[in-house]
């Protein structure tokens, strides 16, 4: 698995608001883009995913262009999103949101069972709470679920939008720790896109700093989280890249 | 405020299979006796006035259930604004008129080929309808809507204003003769064709197509992250719904003989879509028994001529004030586990 994009553009209208990314995430890795708000790190994952048409520039899933692969079929070929303000189904339980997460592979029961199994063992809570509707969980535990969703697919690369969002701090933590454990125990490689740079920058191996459409600093994270300028940049006073 | 279906769903699901088809029996054998109703002394403040009771059973009242229920499936299943619904109606109504006047075909003979017309328009409405969201799809089925009636109005294979007379009624099998003197076997034929519709809606929810339509409304967005083609599963429960309103207006133009265009304005859309809310967008029960009513109403309180319209209308804004989720609305999950977790 490598997924790479190139000089992404990307409109909303007459705006560019992805003024030209280029991005790496290589098997096995956990890579963040970090960057204050309207840097364009949501827009960059929709455009992965497929909600955002891509202006110009490549999105390359192990090496074919996948800009044109309209989005229902990209989960297809092993990318899975957990959205932006989780995006559960308010109305269904959390078994048929988990469901729905293998919408096209819904016939083989026995592989059903498995992917279950495996998110219930990631989120035990899931499990006590399989019958309850979407609607009605907590916070966290709607991140729970929309990162075990995304999971149900078996992705090659997960794309996780804000997972801390609107969470508690200590269920930030647990958030985080699950993600370092998906991506050592079960291999998924994993793209994560965070305003808490903090945390983001001390689970993913490398990162990049967005900036109002334009990747302005690329690194190890562990160099970033070090960096007074990046730290400037990710809190949003903008110093970096002026 | 108590909730009357999800109280009717509990009852169901303590019931075994024998109850359960006793009681689907018992039930559809009641709806037959319905034309007999306004005959029965203690249900004969049912009649209506002017027309037939038995008549208005079959139009308005079971023609704008089986369209309700076709119009659910867009609206209340997948989400879509559905503002004009009428046309399909209309095509199939002015499928049966044509083919059977001009091509000498009887309405059991046009009934699939009105249903496949109305669907192949759903089909090309849909196509380029359906990538739009919201507002701006109600925008563009309205003006269909009317893009149906103005042809009708303006083509010389339509009758123009004048529309087509002469249309025949259905031919008679097993006995059942679907004529002007047996209203009550026309009514059993529409009960026929709405036991059809509500049986297949049911099937279709418990399976794939049901599952995406509930994800697309719930977000159209995290749908197709889920892997759903949303515009495919759209495009279906478009055309599912079209078929419905095609084969409701074949039986319509079979009925009342004679069809104009003026029968097809978006004044019907929009009641057939207050039927639909009304009852309780999303649940079938709820849409039958908005139907039933809102059809009805009117003709029964016709006697008060002039001010009609307006108590019908005083109605409706009491009602949905009273109970804004409909009459019987759909089932509620994030209340009911609310309850149980407390």
């Amino acid at each position: 698995m490598r997924l790479e994009i190139k000089d992404l553009r990307v409109h909303y209208g007459k705006i560019e608001a992805i003024k030209g990314i280029s991005v790496i995430v290589n098997q096995g890795e956990i890579v963040t883009l970090i960057g204050a708000n309207g840097a364009g790190k949501t827009t960059t994952l929709k455009t992965i995913s497929g909600l955002r048409k891509v202006s110009s520039g490549a999105i390359l899933f192990d090496g074919q262009d996948i800009s044109k692969v309209p989005a229902h079929e990209r989960v297809d070929l092993g990318i899975s999103q957990a959205p932006e303000g989780r995006g559960i189904f308010p109305g269904m339980t959390v078994l048929e949101n988990l469901e729905m997460g293998k919408f096209n592979r819904k016939d083989r029961k026995s592989e059903m069972k498995e992917d279950l199994e495996r998110v219930y063992h990631l989120f035990p809570r899931l499990k006590e709470r399989t019958s309850q509707a979407g609607g009605t969980l907590s916070g966290g535990e709607q991140q729970m679920l929309a990162i075990g969703r995304a999971l149900m697919a078996r992705p090659k690369v997960l794309l996780l939008d804000e997972p801390s969002m609107g969470l508690a701090p200590m269920m930030i933590a647990n958030i985080f720790k699950i993600i370092t454990t998906i991506n050592t125990e079960l291999g998924t490689t994993i793209l994560l896109v965070e305003q808490n740079a903090q945390q983001a920058l001390q689970r993913a191996h490398r990162a990049y700093v967005l900036e109002t459409g334009k990747v302005v600093k690329e690194a190890k994270a562990s160099d970033l989280l070090n960096d007074p300028v990046v730290r400037a940049a990710y809190l949003g006073t903008g110093a970096a890249g002026h | 405020m108590i909730n009357i279906r999800d109280k009717g769903a509990e009852v169901w699901d303590t019931w075994n299979r024998p109850k359960r088809v006793a009681f689907v029996l018992i039930s559809i054998f009641v709806a037959g006796l319905l034309p007999f109703a306004a005959n029965w002394g203690p249900t004969s403040f049912l009649n209506t006035p002017i027309t037939s009771f038995q008549n208005v059973l079959v139009y308005p009242v079971g023609m704008f259930i089986l369209m309700a229920l076709g119009l659910n499936i867009v609206v209340g299943k997948s989400g879509l604004l559905d503002l004009g619904y009428v046309a399909f109606f209309a095509i199939g109504a002015y499928s049966q008129a044509i083919l059977s006047t001009k091509f000498g075909m009887n309405t059991w003979e046009v009934l699939p080929i009105g249903i496949a017309i109305a669907m192949f328009s759903g089909v090309l409405l849909g196509l380029p309808a359906l990538r739009l969201r919201g507002d701006y799809l109600a925008i563009i089925t309205l003006g269909f809507g009317e893009i149906v009636r103005i042809i009708a109005l303006n083509s010389k294979e339509t009758g123009g204003p004048n529309g087509v007379a002469g249309i025949p009624n259905p031919p008679a099998v097993f006995g059942f003769k679907f004529d002007l003197m047996h209203p009550e076997h026309y009514f059993w034929l529409v009960l026929g064709m709405i036991l059809l519709v509500v049986w297949m809606i049911r099937r279709f929810t418990v399976r794939r197509p049901g599952r995406a339509w509930e994800a697309i409304r719930q977000d159209e967005d995290v749908a197709a992250l889920m892997g759903v083609n949303t515009l495919v599963y759209k495009l279906w429960s478009f055309v599912i719904g079209a078929a419905v309103g095609g084969a409701a207006g074949v039986l319509y133009a079979s009925k009342v003989m004679v069809i104009s265009p003026d029968m097809f304005k978006f004044d019907v859309s929009v009641l057939i879509l207050a039927c639909v809310v009304f009852g309780g967008i999303g649940n079938i029960w709820g849409v039958i028994l908005g139907a039933g009513i809102l059809a009805y109403l009117p003709d029964r309180i016709r006697f008060i001529s002039d001010a009609r319209q307006l108590i019908f209308g005083l109605v409706l804004i009491i009602m949905m004030n009273m109970r804004p989720d409909g009459l019987l609305p759909r089932k509620k999950r994030e209340k009911i586990s609310e309850k149980s977790s407390k």
